[in-house]
């Protein structure tokens, strides 16, 4: 094995963990603060044609990363609404917010089939990001560098702020926060717009830096993982990084499968490869305890007060 | 405290309807700085509604709320924190997953930083002698425990008003008196407290005023130490107080439960180990089990119902029949009925209506399944038997019982097990959070059923509870068990020391009075 190889895979592997790395880390806030939200696919495709659209109408992808981060924030505002103001069941309207989110951005993407977005410059001297050794730590996307350091600031937000404390005391226990007298809708709001958010930027990744182009249904799924890499992290940012980079793995595996062309399994072998192991990582975590982890309390369950 | 003082709180007419229910009506009282002032009542009587609407969780809808003279809004808990007002729950609302500190520094609306916080807790805790390990995470503490995180937390605001809803009820006498130590202290400084509770001699000994609740109506203000607890009690339920009614003279039969070294390893890597427990119940024999909380009363309880299972068959055996490794569903089948403490979700199943919580203890013993289908008439037949002998206030057998009031809802599963005949019945916590009329109803029961030669086992940390039901007592401490005494002889003071005097040292507790475990084999 070469070491240009080595950089290939790396650089593979990194380029496909990203996304679904932005995703979970959004849905992991979401989650702390109690809510369910498995729209993350649609919110993906939301972000994915809104940062595509808002690249190409201003030639310029940063105004594209936020155009994405507003296109998941929104449509996950759609769902806010719903579950928080109308008590709505969150897993039906989680899943028709995917629906939701796959049938709009596809409509929203006719007018776009066809071109091709300006990409983001390196954000370091060409010298190293083009540098055939130095470009597997320099060579990558802003968005990349952005989803890695979102781990430690999710991390030490929730674990050390009084807001990310609030946070969690709300998913946790939401009548008690409310009778402390901490606003629990509030709370939730903030945590699922920032969910939609991430979910968008994530789902950017796919139309501004994997193919600089929009396909409809592009993000092929990766929502999904995220929502189950969550459970798999045991709801804590630092092992939601080497989750994510696991499943990358697995999926990198499936490409270097079919290019090699390994004849012993079938190439849908491999493409199932990530979805098996969430089924596989899932089971072993419940049978490991039994009291389903350190899910948060409430999660899932709608907000009622008394008054 | 002169009837010309300002108060600190003062009530006028304060009413608040609920859709059917008015659940406070015209309600006025004045509290004084630095006076204890009790809140009696049954459940349901609005004492919980008139303080939620104190301490700003809901708004009166009629009448007003003046606060050192000032005619006030209490718009929400932060306001009346603001004001100086600070409350301790019957329920704690605390968050499970999270630490003591957390707990504790979410409750406060000041942005302290963790180390400082840390600081003033320990010297709060110190100050009124509460022990808190303040890393530790909720779900691994006891239940007198985490009341005391409450205090704690309510004590760190330096309210001008604490309110304080049954705070005893997981306490020994020891741990009252300390606790009223503290409360009196507050009150010497100017801090007026309102004191929630059922126990009427412990108002008798801490307030200096007593205001009744009935059915919403408030029936008397009065002085507690003029008067007696069964006239405060007579007010509180509107009517003749019973007496647990105990045969004179009688005796107790042969040998039914007998519980023989029962070992348990600890559940989770916080619970508590059962070491070596050892005890005997005779027919008709009511038996208490005294302890704090905490102390391997729920792993006990596990143990005897069936839902954890022992590897020694004779560990537990009743009337000789080996039960160790029987589970639940024969223990039940073999006469061995059992009430946890936790009413909703352990006892009964919210959701399911009170017919079809029958079917769940009584299937087998009563014949409500028949070739695999639920015989529907039975299971309403009996839930409505139930309902009428235990005169639970429920719309019918097809009531949820998420939809009970607490007090019904063990009326109605102490009923449900009590009416199936059971040769041994083991109960936790019997009353917790029960008015005084339907503790005095679930008390003649057991000693109804015992009357008829069932042997019972009492498991409370209500050591008043104990010492007016039981024949026998023992003392649970971290899991062990301490040697049996019979209650006629029992010294509070030594059972209080069983209970948490000697906490650590099993060896102490062993050894602290022989002679009455040499009194238990004469």
């Amino acid at each position: 094995m070469s070491t240009e190889f080595i950089i290939a895979a790396i650089v593979t592997i990194v380029g496909l963990t990203t996304p679904i790395l932005l995703a979970a880390l959004g849905e992991l806030v979401v989650e702390k603060a109690g809510v369910l939200n498995l729209g993350v696919e649609g919110m993906m495709l939301m972000g994915a044609i809104c940062g595509f659209g808002a690249t190409v109408s201003t030639f310029n992808p940063w105004i594209g990363i936020l155009g994405a981060a507003a296109g998941g924030a929104l449509s996950s505002m759609l769902f806010a609404v719903l579950v928080l103001e109308l008590n709505s069941n969150q897993v039906a309207t989680g899943l028709a917010l995917t629906i939701f989110g796959t049938g709009l951005s596809s409509l929203m993407g006719l007018s776009y089939v066809g071109f091709i977005a300006p990409v983001f410059g390196s954000i370091f001297p060409a010298s190293l990001a083009s540098d055939p050794y130095l470009k597997v730590i320099f060579g990558y996307s802003p968005i990349v560098y952005f989803a890695l350091a979102m781990v430690p600031i999710v991390a030490w937000f929730l674990k050390s702020t009084r807001a990310g404390m609030i946070l969690r005391a709300v998913g946790e226990n939401d009548l008690s926060a409310h009778s402390i007298g901490y606003s629990v809708k509030g709370v939730r709001y903030a945590a699922i717009a920032f969910g939609g958010a991430m979910a968008g930027i994530g789902g950017a990744y796919f139309s501004m830096v994997i193919t600089p182009m929009w396909a409809e249904k592009m993000t092929a799924g990766r929502g999904w993982i995220a929502l189950a890499l969550v459970v798999f992290a045991g709801w804590r940012a630092g092992r939601l990084l080497v989750g994510a980079y696991f499943f990358g793995i697995l999926m990198a595996l499936e490409l270097y499968a079919k290019a090699a062309g390994f004849s012993f399994l079938p190439s849908q072998f491999w493409a199932a490869m990530p979805y098996l192991m969430t089924v596989v990582a899932l089971s072993v975590i419940s049978m490991r305890d039994r009291s389903g982890g350190n899910a948060p309390a409430c999660l899932g369950k709608p907000f009622l007060p008394s008054t | 405290m002169g009837t010309e003082a300002t108060p600190r709180l003062e009530l006028k007419s304060i009413t608040k309807r609920f859709p059917g229910v008015l659940a406070n009506d015209q309600v006025s009282f004045s509290v004084q700085p630095g006076e204890i002032h009790a809140l009696l009542g049954e459940n349901g009587a609005g004492k919980s509604t008139l303080v939620k609407m104190i301490y700003g969780i809901m708004q009166p809808d009629g009448g007003e709320i003046r606060w050192n003279g000032e005619r006030i809004v209490v718009a929400n808990p932060k306001a009346a924190r603001k004001l100086g007002i600070g409350m301790v729950f019957q329920h704690f609302s605390l968050f499970e997953a999270m630490t003591v500190l957390e707990n504790i520094a979410l409750g406060m609306d000041a942005k302290i930083p963790a180390r400082e916080l840390e600081a003033r807790i320990k010297e709060v805790m110190t100050q009124y002698g509460l022990k808190l390990e303040p890393h530790r995470i909720v779900s691994t503490l006891s239940v007198g425990e985490r009341q005391r995180i409450e205090i704690v937390r309510a004590l760190l605001l330096n309210p001008k008003l604490l309110i304080m809803d049954e705070p005893t009820s997981v306490l020994t006498p020891q741990e009252v008196e300390q606790l009223f130590i503290v409360l009196r202290q507050l009150a010497s400084e100017g801090c007026s407290i309102l004191y929630i509770s059922h126990k009427l001699h412990e108002i008798k000994a801490l307030c200096h005023t007593a205001t009744i609740l009935r059915g919403g109506k408030l029936v008397d203000t009065c002085n507690p130490s003029v008067e007696t607890s069964r006239s405060m009690a007579e007010k509180m339920i509107g009517g003749n107080l019973k007496t647990i009614e105990k045969a004179e003279g009688r005796t107790v039969g042969r040998e039914k439960l007998i519980v023989n070294r029962l070992n348990m390893p600890a559940r989770s890597h916080f619970g508590v180990s059962l070491k070596d427990i050892t005890f005997t119940v005779r027919e008709g024999e009511i038996f208490g089990i005294a302890g704090v909380a905490g102390n391997g009363q729920n792993a006990l309880l596990l143990a005897l119902s069936g839902e954890t299972l022992t590897d020694d068959p004779g560990a537990i055996t009743v009337d000789g029949a080996q039960l160790g490794r029987l589970t639940a569903k024969q223990r039940r089948l073999a006469g061995v009925s059992s009430v946890p403490e936790e009413r909703n979700g352990h006892a009964a199943v919210p959701e399911f209506t009170l017919a079809d919580n029958s079917v769940l203890t009584a299937r087998d013993r009563l014949g409500m399944v028949k070739v695999g289908l639920i015989d529907h008439k039975a299971a309403r037949t009996y839930a409505g038997e139930v309902i009428s002998t235990f005169a639970v206030k429920a719309l019918g057998p097809g009531s949820t019982a998420g939809s009970l009031s607490g007090g019904n809802l063990q009326k109605y599963i102490m009923g449900r097990e009590i009416m199936q005949n059971p040769a041994v019945l083991v109960v936790s916590q019997p009353t917790w959070g029960v008015d005084a009329g339907a503790a005095a109803a679930i008390h003649q029961a057991l000693v109804d059923l015992a009357a008829a030669g069932s042997a019972i086992v009492v498991i409370s940390q209500d050591l008043d509870e104990l010492l007016s039901l039981c024949d026998t007592l023992a003392v649970i401490n971290e899991g062990r068990l301490s040697p049996s005494m019979k209650v006629a002889d029992a010294d509070i003071e030594e059972i209080g020391l069983l209970m948490g005097g000697v906490h650590g040292d099993p060896a102490a507790t062993a050894n602290l009075h022989p002679e009455l475990a040499h009194a238990h084999q004469a």
